[in-house]
């Protein structure tokens, strides 16, 4: 059934203070809406639960894309559009712009912004394993002031974060590190344009004489949240790239991860595929490799 | 509570326009119903399917999934401002020519994006416009001669 649009409000505060203002002064009431790319879906489906929102499209303080020589910051507005054309991030941070590519269509992309991305929190967001990998920062302000938190630790459950109810995300920032690292990822959907994810892998690796120096994974859909595979990790940290090494990978991976059966996939299926999308990764980074995948 | 309607000033095709509606209005309901500008088609409304694609700001957009509250001193241009007057736009006239429309529905939709393409990358490769075109679904599947009158249109 469609949404009964009387009962919607959605402001446009002229500025960032006034938008702080309205969160702060009625706690739970406001949500922000940014492109609108997820939320006017779920309008139309008359699947909008929540009715009264804050526009942050608009807000010059939520746009622009800054670098210094440490770091690259995004802020919140920052469209998947303006992701793959900026110069900087296509060379070195080469996965978030392919993510960006991945989601939806150009359309899309001219209006799905990363940081409506990130408080969307979907475990089938595609730049979100990127952020994960490249340990990015996040920018919350609110009327009490700012602070800048990991992202690693900042979804807590399904559609969990850790923030509150009076915060919003102002930028996303990006270190400056991982230029020379081996970067990876590859997403599975039903179609190569507009699919969501069945899985999807991020991958940075520092690989010398076949051996893993350091190695950072991450995935999509197949946990509550985007997910960091640290355990993965740990277990793939200073091996050389074998047979061996993959089988141990596809095992910690399995006991990592925790897909569910959905619409789009089954558990079994993304399980499997994760394992293989490592394993394709490992296997093309390495030498003398035999293993059946 | 019931909200209220609100004024939003913008223009659409070249003509400044006050339109009172709903903030949460999807702008495809209020371009179609309250300006009668029935070119772009409501397909899926849910940003699959491409045939309410308007361009907002000159950027390709699914007019289904912007509300209208954030089209304030926008600038929008409909299927309906393409031609100026009987000159049809060279996109236009390739997919005549190829005959790159069969029922119609995705037609608006798909000169958007092609026009959209052509304005970001005015020499594309068979592969770029079918990135470009990824977003617009043409259910009669005509998409060989959409692409070869894109192909064409750029090299004129």
């Amino acid at each position: 059934m469609r949404a009964y649009l009387p009962a919607y409000d959605l402001q446009t505060p002229a500025n960032l203070a006034e938008a702080l203002r309205l969160l702060a002064d009625a706690p739970g009431v406001w949500k922000p809406f940014a492109g609108g790319t997820d939320l006017m879906v779920l309008l139309e489906a008359g699947k909008l639960a929540h009715k009264q929102f804050i526009s942050l499209w608009h807000l010059p303080e939520l746009r622009g894309i800054s670098i210094t020589d440490d770091s690259i910051t995004l802020g919140a507005m920052t469209t998947y559009s303006q992701v793959q054309t900026h110069p900087i991030l296509q060379r070195e941070f080469p996965l978030l712009c392919q993510a960006a590519s991945w989601t939806g269509s150009v359309a899309i992309q001219n209006r799905g912004t990363i940081g409506g991305n990130i408080a969307n929190a979907s475990p089938a967001a595609d730049s979100l394993p990127a952020l994960l990998v490249y340990e990015a920062e996040l920018e919350l302000v609110s009327a009490r002031g700012a602070r800048w938190v990991s992202y690693q630790s900042f979804h807590t459950g399904y559609k969990q974060m850790a923030m509150r109810s009076d915060e919003l995300i102002k930028a996303i920032r990006l270190p400056r590190t991982t230029n020379q690292w081996i970067q990876h990822s590859r997403k599975v959907g039903t179609r190569k344009a507009q699919a969501i994810s069945k899985v999807c892998i991020a991958a940075l690796a520092k690989i010398e004489n076949n051996t893993i120096h350091d190695i950072r994974l991450a995935f999509g859909s197949v946990a509550p949240g985007p997910l960091r595979c640290v355990q993965t990790e740990a277990v793939l940290k200073s091996r050389a790239i074998d047979d061996a090494t993959i089988k141990d990978a596809r095992s910690a991976l399995a006991a990592e991860l925790t897909p569910i059966d959905d619409i789009r996939s089954t558990a079994e299926y993304r399980l499997r595929v994760a394992g293989n999308l490592l394993a394709e990764f490992l296997a093309g980074n390495g030498i003398d490799f035999h293993s059946d995948r | 509570m019931t909200i209220e309607k609100i004024t939003i000033d913008c223009t659409v095709n070249h003509t400044a326009h006050s339109i009172r509606a709903y903030p949460m209005a999807r702008l495809l309901d209020v371009l179609r119903e309250g300006l009668r500008l029935t070119g772009m088609k409501e397909g899926c409304g849910e940003g699959e399917c491409g045939a309410c694609s308007v361009l907002l700001n000159g950027e390709l957009v699914n007019s289904c999934l912007v509300p209208v509250a954030q089209v304030s001193g926008a600038n929008i241009t409909t299927i309906e401002g393409i031609a100026a007057g009987d000159q049809l736009h060279a996109v236009q006239q390739s997919f005549l020519t190829h005959g790159g429309a069969q029922c119609g529905i995705c037609t608006p939709g798909m000169v958007l994006a092609a026009i959209s393409l052509l304005e970001r990358n005015p020499n594309p490769t068979e592969a770029d416009v079918r990135t470009g075109l990824a977003g617009n679904l043409c259910r009669c599947t005509g998409y060989m001669k959409i692409f070869a009158a894109v192909v064409e249109a750029c090299q004129k």
